[in-house]
């Protein structure tokens, strides 16, 4: 990896020197657990913003751990008000700033960006209505999911995020019912579904890819969205010195792909020279346990299914518009 | 929306003086979700935004748990902020606001009094404000659409207060007031906008210079000390509004105290009763009183904070008190306003005798009959010193 490495060849991108010189706009000392992958995703995210930045956090691990009274980990205006509604919020700020811009209350060259960050369970689940109104009503902000696939701050129940067959402490891999029986919403087409302009999956590992795909969503008029793979050590029963591995291998393996929609056309920005076996992601983590054992066959043969299937219908709208 | 004014005067609904009180207010932006019966108020001012009558950004939410979460989101962003809303919508916003008040946030309200489902019921009671009484929201009752409209514009000075800083809530009842036609007196555009004035939030969220932060996680060791400076500011606000009410009247004619008190002063038995079911009951005083009865009525405007030392004071020489709920807390034991009103006599050395009646849930009339009947019943309490039935429910 050289300084002058360029994120994308064919845009002009900021570089890694460049990156790496912008403001930490997301202080150290933060609660967030070791091997967690929300603060890279978060840090990553914010200095794509390159500037004036206000963001909003919905309730979960990323607002617990970063701000207890009197503490905050942000160097940036930030407010939390309750779990369901991130996109809420921040359509309540955007608003106020056309507001201003139209009083001349503030500057017309000032160019703020809005950013509004939710877990799985704040997206996917109680927060689903007021994403999709604030989508619709096209604010000009970025929403980032973290996606850890469950409610880890309340210490690990099942989301619509948590992948088929993983146990949870409310989809317990009992003597009957042997971990999450259903398969994992597809958040990202129902975003895909609002006709946005830009909407992409990402993941801390490639944070090249991460910080190319903010960059592109900030550039955006209107609303933008990432949704980002985070590793949870607690959640996942995995170690936290492998937690960027863990995101690596969910993309090898196809179980997260890196993907974007832009303007309508989808494309795949990593397709795996060697496409991985599930199980290689599963191995890595105690909450998928019961599904490499032989008699539970059936349940991870559905699983890699279901990867399988996906991965091939990503594959034939790879470069078209969808 | 083609309003007839002659010198200042119009006759308008409850809602439509509401929707043009929020033109005057011209507020940066409003968040809002429709709902009987409140819903005149958003669609006459979504055409105030679509003629450019005003600069408010208006932002047409999906939900009214969205939009208290709007509203939210601006107020913190240093926006000056309103919304309207009713029943099920309120309910709805519960959880929010909570968190507008808790943040300080001077977002104004009007809530159209409608009964809560179920069963579903689109009428007037006030099921849903009482159910928001204790989220620290200051709540003013209007009596008439003239009082409706004045009271909007005294609360955004009330919740701009610096010794305030809270959200206000301006109620109403559902059709009874919201889609009556009264001739009222409007204020200039001017006049309105030098009484509210420019509002400056201390702090914003779009200050990035400035950075703050709003909505951190306390724990034990804070929380407390939170509420108790929310508490002691929801308790100043009662000053603020007697202030606020008079200068109100100095300049416009029609001045507003905490309560309203009719024909008092010289009363042995009195109803305690909100908002328009006041007017019913005026009535049947002057009845009452030309045939001698010494019968009188507080109307308390300002119900959050509740104003327990001048309510005690203006009931202490009187013998029998019958408290009027358009609400029931079924708690067993009649309304929020009866519990309150008893608590606010408890410091009184002579107490008058208190009884509760629950009366036009889900907008049943209530009528002079029906306020005859209550007077009639104190009359005989006071006579025999004897209460029949502390709670009952009436209008049935």
């Amino acid at each position: 990896m050289t300084d002058g490495w360029q994120l994308n060849k064919g845009v002009n991108m900021a570089t890694l020197k460049e990156l790496s010189k912008r403001d930490e706009l997301f202080s150290g000392g933060h609660r967030l657990c070791s091997g967690c992958g929300i603060p890279p995703i978060v840090r990553l995210v914010l200095r794509a913003a390159n500037g004036p930045v206000v963001a909003t956090t919905a309730t979960g691990c990323l607002e617990v751990g970063t701000t207890i009274y009197p503490y905050t980990a942000w160097r940036i205006p930030w407010i939390h008000s309750a779990f369901e509604n991130a996109a809420a919020t921040i359509s309540g700020i955007e608003t106020a700033y056309k507001a201003f811009k139209k009083r001349g209350k503030i500057p017309q060259d000032k160019d703020i960006k809005f950013i509004a960050f939710g877990g799985d369970g704040g997206t996917y689940d109680i927060g689903l209505q007021a994403l999709s109104g604030a989508l619709e009503r096209g604010h000009n902000f970025l929403y980032v999911c973290y996606d850890n696939g469950a409610y880890m701050n309340t210490g690990i129940q099942r989301s619509g995020a948590t992948p088929f067959g993983a146990a949870t402490t409310t989809s317990p891999a009992g003597d009957v019912i042997i971990g999450k029986q259903e398969s994992r919403k597809d958040l990202t087409r129902i975003v895909v579904a609002h006709n946005i302009s830009y909407a992409a999956q990402a993941s801390p590992h490639n944070w090249a890819d991460l910080s190319r795909k903010a960059e592109k969503a900030f550039k955006v008029s209107g609303p933008s969205f990432l949704n980002i793979i985070s590793p949870c050590p607690l959640g996942w029963y995995s170690k936290p010195e492998e937690s960027i591995e863990a995101a690596k291998i969910a993309v090898d393996t196809c179980y997260w792909v890196l993907y974007e929609v832009e303007n309508g056309v989808l494309k795949i920005n990593y397709k795996p020279k060697e496409k991985k076996p599930i199980a290689e992601w599963l191995k890595m983590q105690a909450r998928f346990k019961h599904l490499l054992k032989p008699e539970n066959k059936e349940l991870l043969d559905k699983l890699q299914g279901n990867i399988d299937k996906e991965w091939e219908r990503l594959l034939s709208l790879d470069g078209k518009v969808i | 929306m083609a309003i007839t004014m002659t010198k200042g005067q119009a006759g308008l609904t409850g809602n439509s003086a509401i929707a043009y009180a929020m033109k005057q207010i011209n507020p940066d932006v409003c968040a809002a979700y429709p709902i009987t019966p409140s819903t005149q108020i958003v669609e006459e001012f979504s055409s105030y935004v679509a003629d450019g009558a005003v600069d408010t950004e208006f932002i047409t939410v999906e939900s009214e748990h969205s939009a208290m979460s709007a509203c939210i989101g601006a107020s913190a962003a240093g926006a000056r902020v309103m919304t309207a809303t009713s029943s099920q919508g309120l309910a709805l916003m519960w959880e929010m606001l909570y968190i507008a008040s808790g943040m300080r946030l001077p977002i104004v309200l009007t809530n159209v009094n409608r009964a809560l489902s179920a069963p579903i019921n689109i009428h007037c009671d006030h099921s849903d404000s009482m159910g928001a009484r204790d989220s620290g929201w200051i709540q003013l009752y209007s009596e008439t659409v003239q009082e409706a409209y004045d009271n909007l514009l005294q609360a955004v000075r009330i919740a701009e207060h610096k010794d305030v800083l809270l959200p206000v809530m301006v109620c109403l009842d559902g059709f009874i007031t919201s889609h009556a036609i009264e001739n009222i007196s409007l204020i200039d555009d001017a006049e309105v906008r030098e009484f509210i004035g420019e509002y400056r939030a201390e702090h914003s969220l779009l200050d990035t210079d400035n950075p703050v932060t709003y909505g951190a996680m306390t724990l034990p060791d804070t929380y407390i000390e939170f509420k108790l400076q929310q508490s002691e500011a929801i308790a100043r606000a009662k000053d603020v509004v007697s202030e606020i009410g008079k200068e109100f009247g100095k300049k416009f004619g029609r001045e507003y105290g905490l309560m309203e008190k009719y024909r008092l002063d010289d009363a042995e038995v009195a109803i305690v009763i909100l908002s328009s079911a006041a007017g019913t009951t005026k009535v049947t005083v002057d009845e009452l009183r030309k045939a001698g009865k010494k019968v009188g009525i507080l109307r308390p405007r300002l119900f959050r904070p509740f104003p327990f030392r001048e309510i005690a004071d203006a009931l202490k020489n009187v013998k029998v008190v019958a408290v009027l709920d358009r609400v029931d807390s079924m708690n067993g034991f009649g309304g929020p306003l009866f519990n309150e009103v008893r608590s606010a006599l408890y410091e009184l050395e002579k107490r008058p005798k208190v009884i509760s009646r629950v009366f036009g849930l889900g907008g049943r009339d209530y009528t002079v009959k029906d306020a005859v009947q209550v007077f009639n019943e104190l009359v005989k309490v006071a006579e025999t010193g004897k209460v029949e039935m502390l709670t009952k429910y009436i209008t049935l």
